[in-house]
């Protein structure tokens, strides 16, 4: 039984339809990519799967129970965390604040805790009293990884996360994905940055316009595929 | 010289009070940005409260008071969760038209219930003692009590803000609702805790507003411009910033008083425009906004 798996999910803004029918899956321990354009519904798709986006119902199971239909601070409890587009740290927050909150209210516990964070990103350790929002890009992606972590998700779901950053900024934190995963949390990759997801997943699903276009393990496509599916030529 | 020290003195007690008045309003608007127009009244509301208590119990105001804390805070959590969570959004009119209409409701129904009759919270004789500090200058039990009791309040709503799990959750919310959402936080629980931590500080305020004068169901509203101006004095979303909001406030009405006893009330809204002009964010703003 996969540990996430939508069916069929549809959502809309408005009139507007921004899903038409999507299928995935994510087995335990796997690491899969999202790939697709501006637009193609990558964010929607994991707003939906968050709780964001309510209104997914049946269409969203986790580990084998629907919870589409529940709100979003109930679903980070069940053990699926988000490292958000634009990483959104809190700027009233401390780094580790900001880290302790991805715990709120929560009891349970597991490998990560802010010690096992401070050793995934030892930089932070430094920083800790620091406000979130004076750190550089890089070093705020990685509190976001860490507040994301802390609640011991088991799946970890990342938006964009090399958005915005320096190319040696991005390798750092992609050298994090393996420790993670070791770590036992399965993640899905939500990536505009085609060549970096597809070097780390172990299956890749591309969106356009709010449709599956291509599935499958990464070594079975060739570029030709993966540029028709991504841009529709 | 001495009596302006006292004046002086008399006004940073009187402060206080004022800061007691606000710090509910101010803790509100920090972590919600919701304006309560109810606030004067919900004072006079508890003081109500702590009135009936004291009279069923045969207690003093004291014990009543520690009666009302927690039905208060009930009433403030049971409010913000299944009404004014539903007034907050993008749009600033709701809450206010809501707690402008809580005001009214409050208003009449004390009215219907305990009529126009001045009330008093009478504490065994203490209001009219004082300790002498020599060379003519006194403070009263009361308003050096009230003086603590605003300090005490505001160690503690920090110590709740920057210490606690709820305190993050608060300012987090605060920052970011939707964000906050996403790390297991429930926006309404926190909102409604929010506005019950408010509620106490209102019972306390009510406590000494109740002792140190006379009180009727109508007399809110004026209790709420005081609470405002200590709020944007001092600076909005900052609880030291009330404190001395209500300091500043309370001393520029004595020393307003001392010069001449017309003067009280209008010295304390001249150095309110004055702040405005000068500082129109508070003298001490939050940093992050």
């Amino acid at each position: 039984m996969a540990l996430l798996e939508t069916h069929d999910l549809v959502a809309f803004y408005g009139d507007f339809q921004a899903l038409y029918g999507i299928d995935t899956y994510v087995d335990e321990g796997e690491t899969v990519a999202i790939i697709g354009a501006n637009g193609a519904g990558k964010s929607t798709f994991l707003h939906n799967i968050t709780g964001l986006h309510a209104g997914a119902g049946e269409a969203v199971q986790f580990d084998g129970r629907p919870v589409g239909h529940l709100p979003a601070a109930e679903i980070v409890k069940l053990g699926i965390a988000l490292v958000p587009e634009g990483r959104r740290l809190f700027p009233s927050l401390s780094v580790e604040e900001n880290l302790l909150i991805g715990a709120y209210g929560q009891k349970k516990t597991g490998h990560w805790t802010l010690e096992t964070i401070f050793e995934l990103f030892p930089v932070l350790r430094q920083l800790r009293r620091s406000p979130a929002t004076s750190l550089s890009g890089g070093q705020q992606q990685m509190v976001a990884f860490g507040r994301a972590l802390i609640s011991n998700p088991r799946l970890l779901l990342c938006d964009e996360v090399s958005l915005g950053l320096a190319p040696t900024v991005i390798k750092d934190i992609y050298e994090a994905l393996p420790v993670i995963k070791e770590s036992g949390a399965s993640i899905m990759l939500v990536e505009q940055d085609v060549q970096r997801a597809l070097g780390v997943a172990d299956r890749v699903y591309c969106f356009m316009e709010g449709r599956v276009t291509l599935s499958g393990h990464p070594s079975e496509f060739d570029h030709a595929t993966i540029r028709s599916a991504y841009f529709g030529t | 010289m001495l009596s302006w020290i006292d004046a002086i003195l008399q006004g940073v007690l009187l402060g206080g009070l004022y800061a007691l008045f606000a710090a509910g309003l101010s803790l509100m608007f920090g972590i919600m940005r919701l304006v309560n127009l109810a606030h004067g009244d919900l004072i006079v509301f508890a003081a109500f409260i702590i009135l009936v208590i004291a009279d069923l119990l045969g207690a003093n105001i004291f014990v009543a008071t520690a009666v009302t804390l927690p039905i208060m805070f009930a009433v403030g959590f049971v409010l913000q969760r299944y009404l004014l969570n539903r007034t907050l959004g993008k749009d600033i009119l709701p809450p206010l038209l809501v707690t402008f209409g809580i005001s009214i409701v409050i208003q009449n129904g004390l009215l219907e219930t305990f009529s126009a009759d001045n009330q008093r919270l009478q504490a065994f004789g203490i209001e009219t003692q004082s300790w002498s500090l020599g060379g003519g200058i006194a403070v009263g039990v009361m308003p050096t009590l009230t003086f603590a009791s605003a300090v005490i309040a505001i160690l503690a709503l920090n110590w709740i803000m920057y210490r606690t799990e709820l305190g993050r959750g608060f300012r987090a919310t605060s920052d970011d609702p939707s964000t906050a959402q996403l790390m297991g936080i429930d926006n309404h629980k926190v909102f409604a805790a929010a506005t019950g931590i408010a509620f106490v500080v209102i019972t306390l305020s009510a406590l000494y507003f109740g002792n140190r004068a006379q009180f009727d169901p109508t007399i809110g509203s004026f209790r709420l411009l005081y609470a405002f101006e200590a709020v944007i004095i001092g600076g909005l979303g900052s609880l030291w910033g009330t404190l001395a909001g209500g300091i500043i406030l309370g001393v520029a009405q004595t020393i307003g008083a001392k010069i001449n006893p017309e003067w009280q009330i209008l010295a304390g809204h001249v150095v309110f425009l004055v702040v405005l002009v000068v500082r129109p964010r508070g003298l001490f703003p939050r940093a992050v906004d």
